[in-house]
């Protein structure tokens, strides 16, 4: 058997790329198919039902719930300002009567008899979604959302932390196996998307954040750095919602590991150009990688398409990653799919392939310790 | 679903539909005994761009046809039923873990009590319990709202209140989640399903608390009194309501649903069916643990008390950096006889979360692997049993007597000294290179005291015969004895401490194959060769200081059973202590990697 499927991370000059919009409720869409909209234009917005806060007034006037609703001020559906008496006590004989003023503003959803509580719900707070990716739009999903198109040249990386954000693309590093130190990081990076090498420093993502960067892009980054950064140890790979001040993308995997050659020399080649970058990482349960995006010009788009090979396809030739030690993070080509599985170092018995490193030598690595590196 | 006379019955597929794979297992009647024959598996196809998780089941079973030459699936896609030939089976049935399983909200009111029971309930149905929602969880309402609004659970169940008793609190439980109108994970026309199994006399009144947004069911309460449990009924209306709201929006089950002969149930709760069966038809307890990439379940069956935890993010792959996170890396390392680079192991690990997929290439790979899988099944059982407990807040009548062994609600019924069978599955270890490893992983992380009897599920096939038990119970008990299990042995422990190298316990060995006697001093581990099918009769006498079963220095005498790996003698002493200082623990833990034969130099490996 010669051929065998494995993921890999998509790397390309030139891509199509579709990305939905969607409300997290049911709203407005406010663009229509074939307009063309810029990464920060708004698409869709909507209300979300506001905050919920419970007051039971049972308990602060000291009263049966059975007698709350006989001593409320307002009414179920009223709108209440903070300050306002929402409930009096009757007293005794009519003396020594007990209010309660509002510390909440919102509307009385609910008053129970049972437990003498009110529901008072705040204000609907606005969600509005931007494009993120400056495209044209291609379907709308009524009252949820839309579907944007781009042509664009295409990164994923292997991880990240933080969100969505937009910035013109800059060089730190000159080479892929450079380090990326905090000397390389200038104050004319503010709100840029800046590319290093190899492995990130800790120094080098704080001065980043420092000098108002919005994301940065290399190869590799230690763990206890990450840790240093987001102040806490990540035990699992969701992430997307950190506020740290800047998006982090790391290309090849943690470690001193420098940042693919066709990788860097692609990013290198957009220098200069407006990218849309994604963060959010997630291993489980539909697998969702970080991503850099870098529409393509008019002219660009001329350009004919490279040829690629199929899709997740292991054969002799194609470009792979070795992603486990003790070769890890070195880049070659399949050499040979041996069809018999093998006896590890480690005693398993497994599937292999050859690999023809970059460097001439030849390794043996099971069919599950590589990826793609797909074009 | 057919009619089915247990009796005729030939030939029986089952499948179980994983998050990432599904697994066909095919079961015949060959001379007069039913077992497994063939197995088969594909790629799970309940996400896009598939979307339909028929596709992998024909897929799974279309390979069990190739390998046993029989025709199981027709030309329109169907599974052929009944059998006749060479072709179809008698009995089809399915599990599901597909798109994360089960996933549920609960609340009650008290978090010790009824929220606890709430959430035995919903375990033990299978469900992965998201949060659990109680009048003194610490949060304050407006925080819990807002969580209850974050959620996107399957379903909600609602506990609170004894029969009779107050309903004011319940009442108020359930105030908090209607304004938050929840959210279901699937389908925006799928209205949240709700279970309340609460104080019956509130019931009425939490009716009226929740409007058409809530689908909700009133079952029995599920403790209607302190000192008692009920979670049959809340159980049953889970399996229910999975069926009818969960599976009916996952994409291709209700295709699924129609095919089946059997109501298609949750993954672990077929795992805790059949270990329970186990259990009750062989008078033992059972600990089954199942630890996959992201999570671990452990099952217990203790003096017929069912109890399961979901140690959520405890695992070997996705969660691996958790393990780390929780245990700490020193706490890992211990576990390792040479040294290694800090700083480069939190790097490896971190890759292994972003690359699940990924095998130990190493020796040393591995060695730091099961490393890692030693604290995280140390970490899921602790958490078991803390869970696994009588029931808490029962009022207990105490005599003169009890004055010196004052024992409250909410004790551990987990004994490791009762446990008779302790059943290992999942991937780091049902495919660890040698099952020597595999023995070794349960007992340091398990720490089995008296005499207890090691397994490991085969093919990970507890999942299709919980839910063949349900429809022919002979199959799947006769399945589970003969290929499900595969023993490994025995592990003969002592509880209790003492000094090194002095003695722990005298044994005295007699069977067929295995006649020996000798000492174990403290400090020691042996294997000793007793291969499967075989027996042999213990005795063992422990010195004063020690356990074996019979008390504090008390003889026992009891028939062992042979396995894969053998007999293990553990005179390490219960706890399980390893030496402080780190050249004397890796020296301790070379000595038993070296007792044990864990690691021996392979024949021809790649390097």
């Amino acid at each position: 058997m010669a051929k065998a499927y494995t993921p890999g991370l998509k790397v390309t000059n030139r891509i199509t790329h579709r990305c939905r919009r969607i409300l997290p409720i049911d709203g407005e869409v406010l663009v229509e198919v074939g307009d063309e909209v810029g990464a920060r234009d708004i698409v869709a917005q909507t209300f979300m039902p506001g905050d919920v806060i419970p007051v039971n007034l049972a308990n602060l006037l000291s009263l049966p719930p059975a007698d709350v609703t006989e001593c409320m001020l307002k009414q179920k559906g009223d709108k209440i300002e903070i300050g306002d008496p929402l409930a009096r006590t009757k007293g005794i004989f009519g003396m020594m009567k007990n209010t309660y003023v509002s510390r909440h503003a919102g509307t009385i959803e609910a008053v129970s008899e049972v437990t003498g509580q009110i529901i008072l719900r705040g204000e609907p707070i606005p969600v509005q979604i931007d494009a993120y990716l400056a495209g044209r739009v291609v379907e709308v999903l009524e009252s949820q959302g839309v579907v944007i198109e781009a042509d664009v040249s295409f990164v994923q990386g292997i991880f990240g932390i933080g969100g969505e954000a937009h910035g013109r693309m800059t060089m730190a590093c000159e080479r892929h196996d450079q380090e990326l130190t905090a000397d390389l990081i200038t104050e004319e990076m503010n709100d840029c998307v800046i590319i290093g090498g190899a492995r990130m420093t800790y120094e080098a993502i704080s001065k980043a954040r420092e000098v108002g960067a919005v994301a940065v892009v290399s190869g590799g980054m230690d763990d206890q750095d990450l840790k240093d950064f987001l102040g806490y140890d990540l035990g699992v790979a969701i992430t997307g919602n950190e506020d740290v001040g800047l998006t982090v993308i790391v290309t090849e995997g943690f470690g001193e590991i420098a940042m693919a050659v066709r990788t860097f020399k692609l990013l290198k080649s957009r220098e200069g150009d407006i990218a849309a970058v994604n963060g959010a990482t997630q291993i489980r349960a539909g697998v969702m990688r970080p991503e850099i995006l870098i529409p393509l010009s008019e002219e660009e788009k001329a350009h004919e398409q490279e040829s690629g090979h199929s899709e997740g396809l292991l054969e002799i030739g194609r470009p792979v990653r070795i992603i486990r030690d003790p070769y890890f993070g070195m880049i070659g080509e399949v050499g040979g799919l041996p069809a018999e599985p093998q006896t590890l170092d480690s005693g398993s018995k497994a599937r292999v392939l050859e690999v023809a490193l970059d460097s001439g030598e030849s390794v043996v690595v099971p069919r599950a310790n590589v990826e793609l590196i797909e074009g | 679903m057919n009619q089915i006379d247990p009796d005729q019955v030939q030939v029986i597929l089952a499948t179980d539909c994983g998050s990432t794979t599904t697994k066909a297992i095919l079961i015949q009647k060959l001379e007069g005994v039913y077992r497994q024959t063939h197995r088969g598996e594909a790629p799970t196809t309940v996400e896009e761009p598939f979307a339909d998780v028929t596709m992998g089941v024909i897929n799974s079973v279309t390979e069990v046809e190739e390998l046993s030459g029989r025709k199981l699936v027709d030309e329109s896609g169907r599974i052929i039923q009944p059998a006749s030939g060479d072709e179809g089976c008698d009995i089809y049935i399915s599990t599901s873990s597909a798109g994360g399983g089960l996933q549920m909200m609960v609340a009650g009111v008290v978090a010790e009590m009824t929220a606890a029971s709430a959430k035995r309930a919903a375990l033990g149905a299978g469900a992965i319990v998201m949060d659990v929602i109680s009048a003194n969880d610490k949060r304050k309402p407006h925080e819990q709202i807002n969580r209850i609004r974050e959620l996107r659970p399957d379903m909600i169940l609602v506990s609170g209140g004894t029969d009779g008793g107050n309903t004011t609190q319940v009442v108020q439980i359930a105030e908090l989640i209607a304004p938050a109108k929840p959210q279901p994970r699937f389908g925006k026309e799928f209205t949240m399903p709700l279970i309340y199994a609460g104080n019956k006399d509130a019931a009425p009144l939490i009716e009226k608390v929740f409007d058409e947004s809530i689908d909700l069911s009133i079952v029995p309460n599920l403790r209607p009194k302190m000192e008692m449990e009920n979670l049959g009924p809340a159980r049953d209306m889970i399996h229910d309501m999975f069926l009818e709201h969960v599976m009916a929006h996952a994409p291709g089950y209700d295709k699924l649903m129609g095919w089946t002969d059997a109501p298609i149930m949750p993954t672990p709760a077929a795992v805790g069916n059949i270990l329970q069966r186990i259990a009750k038809d062989k008078k033992i307890n059972v600990v089954g643990v199942d630890i996959g990439g992201a999570t671990t379940d452990v099952f217990s069956v203790f003096d017929k008390t069912f109890n399961r935890t979901v140690s959520a993010n405890l695992g070997m792959s996705y969660s691996i950096s958790n393990v780390c996170a929780e245990s700490g890396m020193e706490n890992i390392l211990r576990w390792v006889h040479f040294d290694m680079d800090e700083r480069e192991l939190r790097n490896r690990v971190k890759n292994k979360m972003i690359r699940p997929t990924t095998i130990p290439q190493s020796k040393e790979a591995l060695i730091f692997e099961q490393a890692v899988a030693r604290e995280a099944l140390r970490l899921a059982y602790i958490q078991h049993k803390e869970f696994a407990t009588t029931l808490k807040g029962v009022q207990q009548q105490r005599t003169v007597g009890d004055t010196f062994s004052q024992e409250a609600g909410g004790q551990t019924i987990v004994d490791n000294m009762k446990l008779n069978l302790l059943v290992a599955s999942g991937g780091v270890l049902s495919h660890a290179p040698r099952m020597h490893q595999t023995a070794l992983l349960l007992v340091d992380a398990f720490e089995p005291e008296g005499v207890t009897h090691l397994a490991k599920d085969s093919i990970f096939m507890m999942p299709h015969l919980g839910v063949l038990a349900e429809v022919h119970t002979k199959a799947a008990v006769e399945v589970f004895e003969k290929d499900c299990l595969i023993y490994l042995g025995t592990c003969v422990a002592a509880k209790g401490l003492g000094k090194p190298d002095k003695l722990c316990f005298t044994f005295t060995l007699r069977g067929d194959t295995l006649n020996e006697s000798g000492e174990m001093n403290f400090g020691d581990i042996r294997l000793l060769p007793l291969g499967p099918e075989e027996t042999a009769t213990i005795t063992c006498e422990p010195s004063r200081n020690f356990d074996l079963g019979a008390g504090p220095g008390k003889k026992i005498e009891q028939e062992v059973r042979g396995g894969t790996v053998g007999l293990i003698l553990d005179a390490r002493g219960r706890p399980l202590r390893l030496p402080v200082d780190r050249p004397a623990c890796q020296k301790a833990i070379a000595k038993w990697v070296d007792a044990i034969g864990l690691y021996p130099e392979p024949e021809e490996a790649l390097v």
